[in-house]
């Protein structure tokens, strides 16, 4: 068995078998957040496009995409989103080179 | 003697045994799916294009030879007339490429019809097809065009290469015929519909992208944007089946379903003509063959508006691509998405 079937993801719900209490408020909260608001659907679906590839969710980037899509978005703009959160997670690395500097600062002469 | 088992016809457009009766689907909540009244004849005049586009669902094509005959034309006029048909609706194949097309076009304008043609754009650049904008204008007709998306790459891998700047071109003439401008008589609507297997973006929202970009980008104006949903049937099915999709995409449409889009259906105010000149309940039916139901007239020749106005539509699992989301139609969305 692979550890992630795509199969999986349209089987979202049965994660509410345990405490659906809990999972209907987060499936409200999680719809509520898609709707059109001060952002467009579209926008949301890039956010969650690239913030799927930032977290490196094979189901969520499945979704996303199709989300994407389906908002009318082209593969420029969900190239440009990933390429976002790619940066991000790339200055967010490199930033840390000052957490680098600052322990050899310490420790030299 | 052994008795022969029952045959279970499954046709080669069965669709995936996952996928609910859609009569029954209505039934559960409460409806079911009957005409409301015959505002549009939707008259198909032939398979004949110039084009052999990747999710066409009458399987048009070049070599396709099946068009309305002269005959025929004179029966949908005799029943415009008749019965003041208020909308005549052309589709094809590409209509233009019908001998009888402008004949048609002519006597249902005189008759006081509103004509409607789905036209191609790129059919504009035939033999003799030149100076369609200016028939168009000439006969106050609607024009209703495919355009699947605001770019090359997208539009051509629907449509074929070099669709698109074709497309675009024919836009300008049109537009400089008078078509598509603010404040013109001459519509001009564009019909977007999903380049693969998914479902098309939310109306209003894609309208404004294309507006803003074909503005920007080439200079072109229209007037509606109407997104279609690609039905599981002919040419898109072939590609649904060959690329693996058909079962997720069916899943997709009856987990869309909506029922606040039945009221809005098409086939609720249209009765759809083949070339033949037999009658369906919608374009769709009509390539699937399944015919208007016993008892009603079969044929144009024999069409009575008061016999088809409340009559129970024939359904099929194709159904679902019309009542998924915010609905499809020949007009586009039909209700909010849920």
């Amino acid at each position: 068995m692979a550890y992630y079937e795509e199969d999986d993801l349209g089987r979202f719900s049965e994660v509410g078998r345990h405490r659906p209490d809990l999972f209907e408020k987060f499936m409200a909260w999680y719809q509520a957040c898609q709707e059109d608001g001060a952002l467009t659907r579209r926008e949301k679906a890039l956010i969650g496009l690239a913030v799927a590839h930032a977290l490196q969710c094979p189901y969520c980037i499945d979704a996303y995409s199709q989300s994407c899509l389906e908002a009318g978005s082209n593969m420029e703009q969900m190239t440009e989103a990933v390429h976002m959160a790619s940066a991000l997670r790339g200055g967010a690395t490199l930033i840390h080179a000052l957490q680098a500097h600052n322990s050899v600062g310490k420790v030299s002469m | 003697m052994t008795k022969a088992l029952p045959v279970v016809n499954v046709g080669a457009d069965a669709p995936p045994a996952s996928v609910p009766d859609f009569d029954a689907k209505l039934a559960a909540h409460g409806l079911s799916l009957r005409a409301a009244a015959v505002e549009t004849l939707q008259v198909n005049v032939g398979k004949l294009c110039n084009q052999a586009c990747k999710h066409c669902h009458v399987d048009a094509s070049p070599t396709r030879t099946e068009i309305m005959t002269r005959e025929t034309v004179e029966q949908v006029l005799a029943a415009v007339r008749r019965f003041r048909v208020p909308t005549l609706d052309i589709t094809g194949g590409a209509p233009e490429l019908n001998p009888s097309f402008r004949h048609l076009v002519a006597e249902a304008r005189r008759a006081g019809a509103h004509v409607l043609v789905r036209h191609n754009l790129t059919v504009m650049f035939e033999p003799g097809q030149e100076d369609l904008p200016r028939f168009f204008r000439e006969q106050g007709v609607e024009v209703v065009s495919s355009l699947p998306y605001f770019l090359e790459q997208q539009t051509d891998a629907q449509r074929g290469r070099g669709v698109f700047e074709k497309s675009v071109e024919a836009l300008r003439r049109l537009n400089a015929a008078g078509y598509g401008r603010e404040g013109s008589a001459l519509k001009l609507n564009l019909v977007y519909n999903p380049v693969g297997a998914y479902l098309p973006p939310a109306q209003g929202a894609i309208e404004r992208d294309f507006k803003h970009e074909l503005l920007s980008r080439y200079g072109v104006t229209f007037d509606r944007l109407y997104t279609i949903t690609n039905m599981p049937i002919r040419r898109f099915l072939e590609y649904l089946r060959r690329s693996g999709n058909e079962e997720r995409y069916m899943r997709k449409l009856v987990e869309a379903f909506n029922p606040s889009t039945v009221e809005g259906l098409m086939c609720r105010t249209l009765v759809s003509v083949d070339w033949t000149g037999r009658l369906y309940d919608c374009d769709f039916n009509q390539m699937l063959e399944l015919g208007v139901a016993a008892g009603l007239p079969q044929s144009i020749a024999d069409f009575d508006p008061a016999a088809f106005a409340a009559r129970r539509v024939v359904t099929g699992a194709h159904c679902f691509g019309c009542t998924a989301g915010a609905g499809s139609s020949c007009g586009g969305a039909v209700a909010a998405a849920p």
